[in-house]
């Protein structure tokens, strides 16, 4: 618990110093909700049902610049193995980062939210609710990634890694994220998202599970 | 107790380490009493490093095995690495901290008493109280090796690696080093000191050894290597390779 307070306390420390960065990926995920807007064209009938699915592909595609972002502070004078020299748990340097990057990747799927409403003329019926399915599928990108960023964070090529190891582990979660994210925006006249969050918290769970038993075998030479 | 049955600071045997197919370490054993200092000679890229960092358990051996306080490096990393503390060529700081609080994450680790009255005194030891809350990326080098001269000696260890420690300090740096160097040996800490700077580290400590493209070709007492940087393993004193 010790080592876990203070990972949280580090990451705490780290996002603060950064949030300049935060704000470059919001206006890079904000451009790309603008881009695929622009992509289909301005008739609102056809934007409306395909918001919930750019409103993801957005999601991700900016997580994987925090993800790789996030390693950059402990790849700099080799601090990560720093602290698992002092000894610090590997569970708990795991989800301290998985942890913020997970908060990280929230806030800016909550902030995106206004932006796809407004470019895409979405209804939010369910605001809340709406949160909560980004908090989930955030979960299932962000404990993967956060375990990828580590295996890829010393490859010169990094940026081409991440995604190309990340994403095809992620498409069950970004498939739910997507389908409850409709329901809610779109209607649920069947009562279907409550299984599709069942699965995402399902995907959460094994994500979180096996990354954080996985992450030493990473990070150790 | 007999010296044969005393458990050893530092006991190697065999150890190898590749890094690709160059062999960084080649079948190197010695072995350490607790409170001794030893230093570690040998040009650059004789396997020094290496050493040190195996022993802090930063890198496994690919054979053999070392042992700190009789715990096997790659088999007991946890216990090994609460006795350790690695002074290494990586600083281990974060770059947008301040010092103090670099020295924060360490303490809050290893459950020392973070608060900015308990670590102010190490860093006054290390002349960066002043510096305390200036972020490290506005640091000299000189000033993030006493940071980390500073991280090193908050971890208590019982066995302390210093790889290349006066490197990048001025005058009073090397003074510096060499206070804290008495203050380890006062408390009873083993130290390992790798350096080029033969004449001081052999005034500093009891034993040497000397690494010569990843093999040991000489160790014995420190005050019979020779100075001035001459390592040709030809012109060594009569000692145990």
């Amino acid at each position: 618990m010790r080592h876990l307070m203070a990972a949280l306390y580090k990451e705490a420390l780290l996002q603060w110093r950064g949030r300049a960065q935060l704000i470059a990926v919001l206006v890079f995920g904000a451009t790309a909700l603008l881009l695929f807007s622009f992509a289909v064209g301005p008739n609102s009938e056809l934007l409306r049902p395909i918001a919930p699915g750019f409103l993801w592909l957005a999601l991700l595609l900016s997580s994987t610049l925090t993800l790789a972002e996030s390693y950059q502070a402990e790849m700099e004078h080799k601090a990560l193995e720093g602290q698992l020299l002092l000894p610090a748990s590997h569970g708990a340097l795991y989800l301290g980062k998985a942890l913020a990057n997970w908060l990280q990747l929230v806030v800016l799927g909550t902030a995106l939210i206004p932006i796809m409403v407004v470019l895409y003329d979405a209804a939010l019926p369910r605001p809340l609710a709406l949160i909560g399915v980004i908090a989930l599928g955030s979960a299932g990108l962000s404990a993967p990634g956060t375990l990828y960023a580590a295996m890829t964070h010393q490859a010169r090529s990094r940026q081409t890694l991440l995604p190309l190891l990340l994403f095809p582990l992620v498409v069950p979660v970004l498939i739910a994220a997507v389908k409850a994210t409709s329901l809610l925006m779109l209607g649920d006249p069947m009562g279907q998202v409550r299984a599709w969050v069942v699965l995402l918290i399902g995907f959460d769970a094994i994500h979180w599970s096996l990354c954080g038993l996985l992450f030493g075998r990473v990070v150790e030479d | 107790m007999n010296q044969e049955t005393k458990i050893a600071a530092v006991e190697a045997a065999g150890l190898c380490r590749r890094y690709g197919r160059r062999w960084a370490l080649i079948d190197v054993s010695f072995r350490i009493d607790p409170g001794r200092a030893v230093m570690i000679a040998g040009r650059n890229g004789s396997g020094k490093s290496t050493l040190l960092r195996l022993l802090a358990t930063a890198i496994r051996p690919d054979r053999g095995t070392a042992r700190l306080l009789g715990r096997d490096v790659r088999r007991q990393l946890e216990t090994v690495r609460r006795h350790v503390a690695l002074l290494g060529h990586y600083s281990y700081l974060y770059e947008t901290f301040s010092a103090l609080e670099n020295l924060q994450v360490v303490g809050r680790f290893i459950g020392r008493d973070t608060r900015r009255e308990a670590l102010m005194p190490l860093l006054a030891e290390v002349t960066l109280a002043e510096r305390a809350d200036d972020p490290v990326s506005t640091f000299s080098a000189g000033m993030r090796k006493r940071l980390s001269l500073a991280r090193t000696l908050l971890q208590d260890a019982s066995v302390v690696l210093l790889d290349e420690p006066y490197g990048e300090l001025d005058p009073p740096g090397f003074r510096l080093v060499d206070r804290l160097f008495g203050t380890l040996r006062a408390r009873g800490v083993t130290i390992l000191m790798a350096t080029h700077l033969i004449d001081r580290g052999a005034a500093l400590c009891d034993d040497g050894i000397v690494l010569e493209q990843g093999r040991l070709v000489w160790s014995g007492p420190a005050r019979d290597l020779p100075g001035a940087g001459v390592l040709d393993p030809a012109t060594l004193p009569e000692g145990t390779a």
